[in-house]
């Protein structure tokens, strides 16, 4: 077998062994050598971790697991000081050498950081590894303010992201316009005046002279002399290729490490891939043009005889802090031979530019919908003369089909995941599939950062041609196994008198017999929905915490929580929880959110033991359920109480407690407006004032951020219970199964639950009809203490032992 | 070398549920047992694929495939693959039943 060996373990890198393992799997024995202690991570989400949306773990492309299957050397945290070009070997700062019969150098690029005074500072960081991550993570605990250094696409994500981080942001350009190598001035002012909304403040046209501080960094001072404030500093103002390993063993290196068509270097046997290198004086650094490197440099190391690599010209299709963008060719108006064709429509922040010159595009700028980019950018690398022909073409459909078939199969469609129109082609005709949602799950394509799912959508209906059912795909089914809508689904359930998950899926024609993890939660719920006590329901169609009254942990062990009325315990209480704790050796005993007491780390099969012997209610800290009712001190000891916020805090937990929700529900009371209880963030809040109770509703204290709206005001406890229960039971007759009640005010409107809600006799029926629904619940953990049968199949663990 | 078989009795077929999981403990090997709604039955290393693991046998189970229950990877019961777009496999162990017993083969 001969030896393959890479230096570096990055995406364009790691790109290429797959590449190469696809081509010939077995024929060479294959060492990677990274720097970075991780797996090959995917650096594009790394804006995604700074805004939260994303953990580490979720970005791995390759896990340590694809390297053992493939039987991949790998060596992290280890990098590459010398290739002896004439020995063949490579040898790493840990003193190890390893003989190479191809070596592939995918070292990648680093952070420009500018050379000025107080760069080394703590503080100051690049925006490129996961490192860079971290330190700009950590730093938003404790301090205030940053700079970001570089008005490009890298420079404005990093800042979208300390912003969500709640940072005060400043980005500091040197140029007077943003983005100015993608962007004309009016997509850039328009950009600058978004990003001011979002709450980014622009130094523009300032040069930085030296970042101030003594240890740590204070702030920055300017070429005209003015300063800033700054607790963190980022560069992002550019890349430098990571080439000295390959400069210090002879290998020829301008800008990047020089390579011919077929990624060869200077010396033979030596390749170089990814943003290391320099192919025809254009180091690329967005990853299509990389990925497509590493298909060539792939053949080329099997030995077959490919396309060679002839350069990238794709355009740029970015996405700033929510903005669309599009830029390809060239940018700027020569003043004497280009003509641009405009559209400008500032009301609703669209425009879109084409820059001609003798009757040919050769530019393009779009700012806010991107969906004309791919047919103007294959106008524009054809040449196609545009004499006569309208530019952007407003909703004609013959026109996109058009532009559909005349798309090679080769063209790539989805940059992130490298998906081409072939693949989805194939896809679909292979696989039957017909809406976007299987094409992305298949494909992958549409998967990562979504820009491409209006073409992904326009492929699919072109390739069914007539079976394209155009309003199935436009209304939102509620998974891959049906066409139907939440609406129709419930219309389909009542109209046919449907009593179970199976016979829904069966009389409405699932596609796939039983089911998904999307559609059977959802079917149970509606069932139970509609038919209230009469509905038996199905266990096994609940995902794991609700199936197993308890939350799964990541190491398979469960957390118990159990129900403390209004946050209210006693000593006798306490006791037991400590009881328990100690005699099932809990790991974790803490107090939750939710003002209850959590024991963490309990073994599945322990569950109906510690059950029996706390003897207490299941709080439902795992459900789509009423969660807790928090409450403040109240009336009964506060001097400042005007109510008995505990009281009715209880009242109302014990009421609505193991209620089938669309999604949780939490609600909060509090004795005064001082809010002690937090009823503003709560999708439910009670605010006791001098002779009643102020009710807010859809307040979110979690992932979408909302301050609750006042519904109303009523006088005694009565009302507060009937409005609370009316409004409960017209959520769970109009939401869609996992939309928070935040989601569902602001869809249906405030106005229009008002309007309901003022109608007495509609409050009536709501109430009955809740009640009605709440004659149904046991129980859950009594009814496991109490069943052999509930106990065998979901809690029971065999052991066996061999031999025995 | 000798190669050794082993058939384990796990559990009498009466008492496996349809679309159920349970999880064994044979030595240190930790198996989730499935039975699906036609009647078969299948074990797997209850272990997925997934980066950061997880069992499986508290997987939603529906037709010849189960949903990992923490990160809700799809993975076919009849040979472990992982269904696109997500890749990987679980280790899958051979199911005999004779005369209503169920038996694993290591």
């Amino acid at each position: 077998m001969k030896k393959l060996v890479m230096i570096g373990n990055g995406m364009a890198g790691v790109r290429t062994i797959e590449e190469i393992l696809k081509l010939e799997s077995e024929q060479f024995e294959i060492t990677i050598f990274g720097q970075e202690p991780h797996p090959n991570y995917n650096r594009i989400k790394l804006s995604n971790i700074l805004q939260g949306d994303a953990s580490f773990e979720e970005i791995i492309i390759n896990p340590l697991d694809w390297y053992k299957e493939n039987h991949i050397q790998l060596f992290t945290g280890e990098s590459v000081v010398k290739i002896d070009v004439e020995a063949k070997t490579v040898i790493s700062d840990q003193g190890r050498e390893v003989a190479y019969d191809e070596l592939i150098i995918a070292t990648g690029s680093q952070s420009f950081i500018l050379p000025i005074p107080g760069a080394d500072k703590q503080g100051v960081t690049g925006f490129r590894d996961i490192q860079d991550c971290e330190k700009m993570i950590k730093s938003a605990q404790h301090y205030k303010k940053a700079v970001v250094i570089g008005g490009g696409l890298l420079g404005l994500e990093a800042a979208r992201g300390l912003l969500n981080l709640g940072m005060e942001v400043d980005v500091v350009h040197l140029m007077p316009n943003l983005m100015e190598r993608q962007l004309d001035p009016i997509a850039s002012t328009m950009l600058k005046a978004e990003l001011e909304s979002q709450g980014m403040n622009f130094l523009m046209e300032k040069e930085t002279v030296e970042i101030l501080g003594d240890e740590r960094v204070t702030g920055l001072r300017f070429k005209d002399g003015s300063e800033v404030e700054a607790d963190l500093v980022v560069m992002a103002i550019g890349i430098k290729s990571n080439v000295e390993v390959a400069r210090n063993s002879g290998i020829y290196v301008n800008r990047g490490i020089v390579v011919n068509d077929f990624l060869e270097t200077s010396v033979p046997h030596v390749y170089a891939v990814g943003e290391c290198a320099e192919h025809r004086e254009i180091v690329y650094g967005l990853v299509a043009p990389l990925y497509e490197q590493g298909k060539v440099l792939a053949s080329r190391i099997c030995g077959k005889v490919g396309e060679p690599y002839e350069g990238s010209v794709t355009g740029t299709q970015l996405k700033v802090a929510g903005v669309d963008l599009y830029s390809a060719g060239e940018i700027f108006e020569d003043g004497t031979s280009t003509k641009s064709i405009m559209i400008y429509n500032e009301f609703e922040g669209v425009y879109k530019k084409v820059l001609t010159r003798d009757n040919r595009i050769v530019g393009i700028v779009l700012y806010g919908d991107t969906k004309d980019s791919t047919r103007l950018y294959r106008m524009l690398s054809k040449k196609e003369d545009i004499s006569g022909t309208s530019v952007f073409q407003m909703g004609n459909n013959t026109e996109e089909a058009d532009d559909i078939a005349s798309m090679p199969n080769d063209e790539l469609v989805c940059g992130c995941n490298g998906v081409t129109k072939g693949t989805i082609v194939e896809a679909i005709q292979t696989q039957g599939l017909t809406t976007l949602d299987q094409v992305s799950h298949c494909t992958n394509a549409g998967r990562s950062c979504g820009r491409c799912k209006p073409l992904v959508n326009q492929i699919l209906a072109h390739t069914l041609g007539d079976q394209f059912d155009a309003a199935a795909e436009q209304k939102t089914s509620i998974c891959g196994c049906t066409t139907l809508s939440r609406e129709e689904l419930v219309a389909e359930i009542k109209a046919k008198g449907l009593t179970s998950v199976k016979e829904v899926m069966n009389v409405l024609e699932w596609n796939n017999e039983e089911g998904c993890t999307k559609c059977r939660p959802a079917i149970n719920y509606y069932l139970g929905m509609i038919h209230m006590d009469e509905y038996k329901d199905d266990r096994d169609s609940r995902l794991v915490n609700e199936k197993m009254h308890a939350n799964i942990q990541k190491d398979g062990t469960y957390s118990v929580v159990p129900r403390m009325y209004g946050g209210v315990t006693s000593a006798a209480d306490l006791k037991k929880i400590a009881e328990v704790a100690e005699k099932y050796e809990v790991p974790l005993v803490k107090l939750t959110g939710g003002q209850r007491i959590g024991l963490f780390g309990i073994k599945k099969e322990d569950l109906p033991n510690v059950w029996e012997d706390l003897n207490m209610p299941s709080g439902y800290a795992y459900g789509k359920t009423l969660r807790t009712v928090k409450t403040c001190v109240g009336a009964q000891f506060c001097r400042y109480g005007t109510q008995d916020s505990m009281a009715l805090g209880i009242e109302l937990e014990k009421k609505f407690e193991r209620l089938d929700t669309p999604h949780k529900v939490k609600m909060g009371v509090s004795a005064c407006p001082r809010n002690c209880s937090e009823a503003g963030i709560k999708d439910i809040g009670f605010v006791g004032v001098d002779g009643g109770w102020e009710i807010y509703v859809a307040g979110n204290g979690g992932v979408d951020l909302r301050a609750g709206d006042l519904l109303t005001t009523v006088k005694t406890q009565e009302e507060v219970m009937e409005i609370t229960s009316a409004y409960l039971q017209y959520y769970r007759e109009t939401a869609n199964y996992l939309e928070r009640t935040s989601k569902w005010l602001e869809r249906v409107g405030l106005d229009q639950v008002r309007q309901v809600l003022g109608d007495k006799k509609t409050v009536k029926t709501l109430n009955e009809r809740m009640d009605q629904t709440l004659k149904k619940y046991n129980e859950p953990w009594k009814e496991a203490i109490e069943s052999e049968d509930i106990q065998d199949k979901y809690y029971a663990k065999h052991t066996i032992k061999v031999g025995e | 070398m000798v190669q050794t078989i082993t058939r384990i009795p796990v559990a009498n077929l009466s008492n496996l549920k349809a679309r159920a999981g349970y999880s064994l403990k044979i030595d240190d090997k930790e198996i989730a047992l499935f039975r699906t709604s036609k009647g078969q039955v299948y074990a797997l290393e209850n272990h997925s694929p997934h980066p950061k693991g997880g069992v499986l046998s508290e997987g939603l189970v529906s037709g010849e495939y189960v949903y990992c229950p923490v990160y809700d990877w799809k993975i076919s019961l009849v040979d472990g693959l992982v269904q696109a777009p997500d890749t990987g496999k679980v280790q899958t162990y051979a199911v005999d039943i004779v005369d209503g017993i169920v038996f694993i083969v290591l």
